[in-house]
């Protein structure tokens, strides 16, 4: 099915980059690994179910854009979907016309996202400042809410001047400050609150400026932090399970060092804590087979099931090493591989 | 003199051999069937069975399911496939293997 979407996607007109992970947690480390322009995710998969994704994904990655994907038509679901800020919530396409208007959606936000356009859902074509000029123009008295994926805030005007502002961390001028350098995002203009204690006294002209440095500074900053976060990118995939994750079919990846006290390396692992504790008793058990059979030392272990397959080896001086397999790759292909990853992770 | 030394010669260490062949045991580690040779002794089947039996519970308590295992020793190799709560096991020597298939 994976394969399938994959096809679908990979036909649209921007030939975007398609990669496919079948399970959260591999999304969530393909995420963190490399930037990506949409998401779309199911909201049944096994372990960690879709709405699971999406709160971690929102949380890490705020400005990512999420499609969701799904078979099940619950309007608790879909609504708990778009509470998480995803732009779209499908329903799989079942005929060649959904299916068409599925690619369109998808080309509709890939384009928009290429474009880099800003502007705010319902006024495309304005920005948030032009709009909280109208409202201060206009000697309005309005609730601004503004969200932008997970974000929300709040700008309360009052007789055309900016009375407060609220967001998840910040009130006052913080507040507003931190609204105004989202890029793009919903609106929505709620009834005024004239109860609303004032806390900005600054006229929304200087508040505008005040913002417009801030925002200039807050990118100056951004473009030495994106220097900086090469830098630690390439640090980082220079570490040692990085190499790791390269070889073919590797779906997730484990070292457990000899002493047990020590904290486990993975990738694309939800528990595991679990596994390394599992690895290292089953190794143990299987060292003691050995012994009692005479059997010389013990090599690799592997396991082949329905959802992936898996090969432990073992170093005395790194400890012990457990990969995860796409149930895909042939058996004789995993033992080749895990020889391969395991000679590249002790050299 | 040296009909002594014949009989003084200390007796050669006796060559252990890894066990060889096929047995299926069911959930509670009864052999079930079995082509091991008799002179493998039945706890030391029944052991490898339990320890299998035993690796294969913890992978599903560890949310790794799987249902063949492949354990490979520098000169042994153990197969093992779940079967309705049992298993299949073969047991190879890796001289065996060696063999070039004709």
């Amino acid at each position: 099915m994976l394969d399938l979407y994959q096809e679908l996607l990979k036909q649209l007109p921007s030939k975007p980059e398609v990669l496919v992970s079948n399970s959260g947690a591999r999304a969530i480390a393909m995420l963190e690994s490399e930037p990506f322009n949409l998401l779309i995710t199911d909201l049944r998969m096994p372990k960690m179910d879709g709405l699971q994704v999406l709160a971690i994904v929102r949380r890490k990655f705020p400005h990512l854009r999420i499609i969701v994907l799904s078979g099940v038509l619950d309007e608790e679901y879909r609504s708990r979907a778009y509470a998480q800020g995803v732009e779209l919530f499908c329903h799989k396409p079942s005929s060649t016309e959904e299916i068409k208007l599925f690619q369109d959606c998808v080309e509709s936000l890939l384009d928009r996202e290429t474009r880099h356009d800003g502007g705010f859902r319902g006024m495309q074509s304005k920005s948030l400042v032009d709009l909280i000029q109208l409202e201060c123009l206009s000697r309005s008295s309005s609730v601004l809410r503004v969200t932008q994926g997970a974000l929300h805030g709040k700008i309360w005007v009052q007789n055309g001047e900016i009375a407060d502002a609220a967001t998840a961390h910040f009130t006052g001028e913080e507040a507003f400050k931190e609204i105004l350098s989202w890029k793009s995002g919903n609106f929505e203009i709620l009834p005024a609150d004239p109860g609303h204690i004032r806390t900005i006294t600054n006229s929304y002209q200087g508040l505008l400026l005040d913002s417009a440095q801030a925002l200039d500074e807050w990118r100056g900053q951004q473009a030495g932090a994106e220097k900086t976060g090469a830098e630690g990118q390439a640090a980082a995939s220079g570490s040692l399970l990085a190499p790791l994750t390269r070889f073919e079919g590797v779906e997730f990846v484990l070292t457990a060092p000899p002493d047990e006290q020590a904290p486990c390396d993975s990738w694309a692992l939800e528990n595991s804590r679990e596994l390394a504790v599992w690895a290292r008793a089953t190794w143990r058990r299987l060292v003691e087979l050995g012994e009692k059979l005479d059997a010389e030392p013990l090599a690799r272990v592997s396991g082949f099931g329905l959802q992936r397959h898996w090969a432990l080896a073992r170093d005395d001086k790194k400890g012990l090493l457990c990969i995860g397999f796409r149930r895909t790759l042939p058996t004789e292909k995993v033992d080749q591989t895990m020889k391969h990853i395991f000679t590249k992770w002790v050299s | 003199m040296g009909l002594l030394t014949k009989y003084n010669k200390p007796p050669k260490p006796e060559l252990k051999r890894l066990p060889t062949g096929t047995f299926t045991i069911d959930a509670d580690c009864r052999i079930v069937s079995s082509t091991v040779p008799s002179r493998v002794p039945e706890a030391q089947v029944r052991d490898i069975g339990r320890q299998v039996l035993a690796i294969f519970e913890s992978a599903r308590n560890a949310s790794l399911p799987f249902a063949e295992l492949v354990v490979q020793y520098a000169a042994f190799k153990i197969t093992a496939r779940q079967m309705r709560g049992g298993a299949i096991i073969f047991l190879s020597p890796r001289a065996l293997q060696s063999v070039p298939m004709p």
